[in-house]
Parts: C-alpha cells; structure tokens; sequence
C-alpha cells in the first residue's frame, strides 16, 4: 500500500519531539478520520533552524510529519510555505490516494507553525 | 522472521481435508450438475452431500440450505429476498447497528425503495436488548435481522430471546452468523431463527462459498434470475469445487470443534488477560460472551493501523476497525454505536486466533504488542496528558 521511502519514515521517523522554547507551534486535525499533528519549528536568522512533530494518526501520516520537519530544516520561512500537500508526497514517492489528506494535515500544521512565528514576532 | 496470523475473522486457510475433497471437482470430475448423464450426476451428487454436510452443521435439513457465493450474498438475498417478497404485509424491517455492511447497506438500498428501517442501538458491550427489539416493532415490521455475532468485537447476541420475540409477532428473523458459523455450536431450532448466513471461508472452507439457511416453507424473492439451481431461489451454475470445500469443511467443523474451541479459548482469555496489563488499553465487546477465539482492544493515544503496520512489520497479521484502515475515513460503526469516543475507537486492534495458533505465538504477541504501543505513543501528542484529541479538533473548527 504505502512506497519504500513512506515505510521507512513511518518505521524510522524522524525529529520526533517536542521543542520546549519553540519559536512556532502549528497544530492541524482531520475531525474525519481523527488524525491530528503538531509541529515545532526553531527559527534563526530567518531560517527554520530546527523542527520536530508529535502525530496521532496512521502510517502515513506518521512519514508525512517526519518528511515534512526533515523539508524545512535550513529553509527560509517562504520557502517553507511553499510546502504542499503535493510536495510532501511527492517527496515520498507517492501516496495512496485516500491518504492524501494525510500530506494535507502536514503541510497546514507546517503553515500554521509559521504564522504562530509570524504572529509572535510581529507583536514584539 | 517469525510468521503470526490472528486475522482468523478475515479469512482462514483452506482446510487440506477439503482441498483434497476439491480437487476432482477442478479436474476430472468438472461436469455442469444440471447435465444428465454420469459427469453431471456426479457433480450433483456431490453438491447434495455437501447441503447435507452444511445443514448438519446447522441442525437444519438439507432441503433448507440455498448455497451462495458469500456470506454478504447470503446476507443480501435474505434481507432483499425476504422484504421484497413480502412487502404486501408491511414494509418495515429491524436491524441492529452492529451488523455487517453486507446488512446495513442492504437496509440502505432498501430505504431508497420505499421500506422503513429501524436501526437499533446497542449497549457498551454491543448486545441489542430483546426489549429494544420488541419495542420497534410495528404492525408494518415483516423481518427482523440481527447479527450473531459481531466480527469486530467478538460479541454473541442473544438470538434465541430475539427470535422468539420475532416469532410471537410473526415476523421473520434472520441472523447473519458468518463469523459464528463452524466456530461455536449453532442449533437453528434451537436458536428459533426462520434464516441464517454463513460463509465457508470462516470455518476452513474456500472462499467464494456461502449458504443461507431458510426454513422450509418460507417464500423469498431471487437476486439473481435466471435458471433453475438451487431450487429456482438462486440462479447460475453452482459453483462445484467451492460447494464440495464448503461441505467437507463443515462436516470436519462439526467433528472438531470441541477441540478446536478448547485449544484457543484459553490463548484468548490469556492474551486478554495480559493485554489489559497495559495502562489505557480497553477489551472492546462482551467480557464472556464472545467468539472463543476473539480478543479486541482499543488502546488509547494511538491509532489503529499504525499498529497494525509495526506489528505487520514484527510478522503478526492483526485487524483495526480504525478510520485509517477503512476507505470510507470514518472509524468503526459498531464501535461508535457502542459508545466508544471516537478517538479511543481510532486505536481499536482486533486479534483472532484459529487452529494453527500456538502458545509461542501468544508469548509473541503479549511480547511485541506493549513495545510497539510504547513505541507510538512517544510520537503521539496525547501520550503525557495533552489536549484531549476532540479539544484538538474542536479547536481546529473554531479557527
């Protein structure tokens, strides 16, 4: 069902975690299928520094958090906006078309942990 | 690796008793029932001894068993058959909310043709109170079907109070026993129930062979027109192979299934038992009266088939009634009408052991399982007292 790199991230995801002092926190749900994502980001010099992510959800799911902090690590905050549900599943050599949404709860749990930074910043 | 199937309520290895009762059947022995001379007679009578062979099964007589193409065709030719034929008596059928989507989307097919259906709730164990049944019943009712037992949860019903409380009414009853079928004692006089649906696959048969039971006298409208099988009630050449497969099947399901039931009851009651030694794991479905062979769980702050992939990944063949494993996204029906939040119901797990399951299997699993859950819920959120998963999505609503 799922290609060799989406097993590989789910078996052996990486930056699972929590980052304490994060400079942005996105979380994002599927009230469907009850998958839900958050992710950490660091922010230095305008660059996603560090990332991490804890996900309640399926296998898909579990390599799309993975592959998305492994995305934006070293990327400026544009660039990190760019991700997409389709980037991220491309990244992974596919998705099962029903899992989609999975790459979809990603990529907006990524876009909300940047306007969380953007919000806070801001308001400095 | 070690290899460990407890996915016995998806399908079971073909018995080689019956595989071997097949085989001239797919060779030399491939004459069309209906043909007249020796080839034909020959693949008739073998059909013959196999309805006998499933009707002893049963408790039934041999006259009274329709042989189908599955447990969901044998479902569907009974809630159809029975509320189309009789439909100038009322157009109201009861079922449960427990039942097979071979039953519910049936319901749902015959709503849209113009029938009432009553979909009866079920209590945290998923037993449908008789005195529910009894309630929902109007002079229009002409069929009530309620399953036997439940293939997610393991839960047996209490067909024999239900039927009773059909037959004072006179209304139909039918009961979907695919997945109880050749795995615990059936006595269709005794349990009162007027149909019953079974499939071969769930008692070591093949698969592409079920049967429905009907009581002699009982008037059903065809799914399948065409010619004269199974006594006009269902078209097509029989299915030979399967049918003969289907009758050794049970007739070796009927000599051995004291046996079968003491060696896996108590890997059942032992993996239950020190499952549950596990914080925040749930046995979902009735504490005893269950499939001997059935032990389900929800396991809370993980979801269902992320475990089912690690433990697939360990080489333990398991199911999950979790919205991920299903197309539809939505978690489990019967485990939502039970009660159970619909987050807890995304961690459901379900092992089902059969004839090959052996002790060293079960120390596998009581091993394996608790790590792959540690494993999880150290990604998961919800592990060390985050939101609670609806606060989560509420929240996601709000914004």
């Amino acid at each position: 069902m799922y290609s060799e790199l989406v097993m590989e991230h789910f078996t052996n995801p990486r930056n699972v975690g929590e980052i304490p002092d994060a400079d942005g926190i996105g979380t994002e749900g599927n009230p469907v299928c009850g998958d839900v994502m958050r992710i950490y980001i660091k922010v230095k010099d305008g660059r996603i520094s560090d990332a991490k992510f804890k996900t309640f959800g399926c296998g898909a799911a579990i390599a799309v958090s993975s592959m998305v902090t492994e995305m934006i690590k070293g990327k400026t905050l544009d660039e990190a906006l760019e991700i997409s549900k389709e980037t991220v599943a491309q990244a992974l050599g596919g998705l099962p078309p029903q899992k989609m949404h999975c790459s979809n709860i990603g990529a907006e749990a990524l876009h909300k942990a940047i306007e969380d930074y953007k919000q806070k910043h801001s308001s400095r | 690796m070690r290899k460990v199937y407890l996915d016995h309520v998806a399908t079971n290895p073909l018995h080689p008793e019956a595989l071997e009762a097949m085989l001239p059947y797919l060779k030399e022995n491939f004459g069309n029932p209906l043909s007249i001379y020796e080839l034909g007679l020959k693949a008739r009578e073998a059909i013959e001894d196999a309805r006998g062979k499933v009707a002893a099964l049963i408790n039934a007589n041999p006259q009274e068993i329709i042989f189908t193409s599955s447990g969901a065709e044998a479902n569907n030719f009974a809630l159809r058959g029975i509320a189309i034929a009789h439909q100038n008596k009322g157009n109201h059928i009861i079922v449960s909310r427990m039942e097979h989507h071979s039953i519910l989307n049936s319901a749902r097919f015959l709503e849209k043709s113009g029938f009432a259906v009553t979909y009866l709730p079920v209590d945290k164990y998923g037993t449908v109170n008789p005195e529910a049944v009894k309630k929902a019943i109007t002079k229009e009712t002409t069929l009530i079907s309620i399953i036997h037992a439940s293939p997610e949860v393991g839960t047996i019903e209490p067909i024999a109070d239900i039927a009773r409380v059909a037959k004072d009414r006179g209304i139909f009853f039918h009961t979907d026993a695919v997945a109880s079928t050749g795995n615990i004692p059936i006595d269709v006089n005794a349990l009162g129930v007027d149909l019953l649906s079974m499939a071969a696959h769930q008692f070591y048969g093949p698969k592409g062979a079920g049967a429905l039971y009907m009581k002699e006298g009982i008037r059903i409208t065809p799914l399948i027109y065409g010619g004269i099988q199974e006594g006009g009630r269902r078209a097509g050449t029989e299915n030979v192979p399967s049918i003969v497969g289907m009758g050794k099947a049970a007739e070796l399901a009927r000599k051995d299934m004291d046996r079968r039931i003491s060696h896996i009851k108590p890997m059942r009651d032992r993996i239950i038992k020190e499952l549950l030694k596990t914080d925040h794991i749930y046995l979902t479905g009735h504490p005893e009266n269950r499939l001997p062979g059935h032990a389900s769980f929800a396991v809370e702050y993980i979801e269902g088939e992320s475990m089912l992939l690690l433990l697939a990944g360990k080489g333990i063949y398991a199911a999950s009634g979790s919205a991920c494993t299903s197309k539809a996204l939505k978690a489990s029906p019967v485990l939502l009408s039970m009660g159970i939040p619909s987050n807890i119901a995304q961690g459901s797990v379900v092992f089902t052991l059969g004839e090959g399951t052996t002790e060293a299997d079960v120390d596998y699993l009581i091993e394996t399982l608790p790590q792959i859950i540690t494993r999880l819920r150290e990604i998961s959120p919800y592990g060390k007292g985050w939101d609670h998963p609806e606060d989560l999505l509420m929240q996601k609503e709000r914004t």
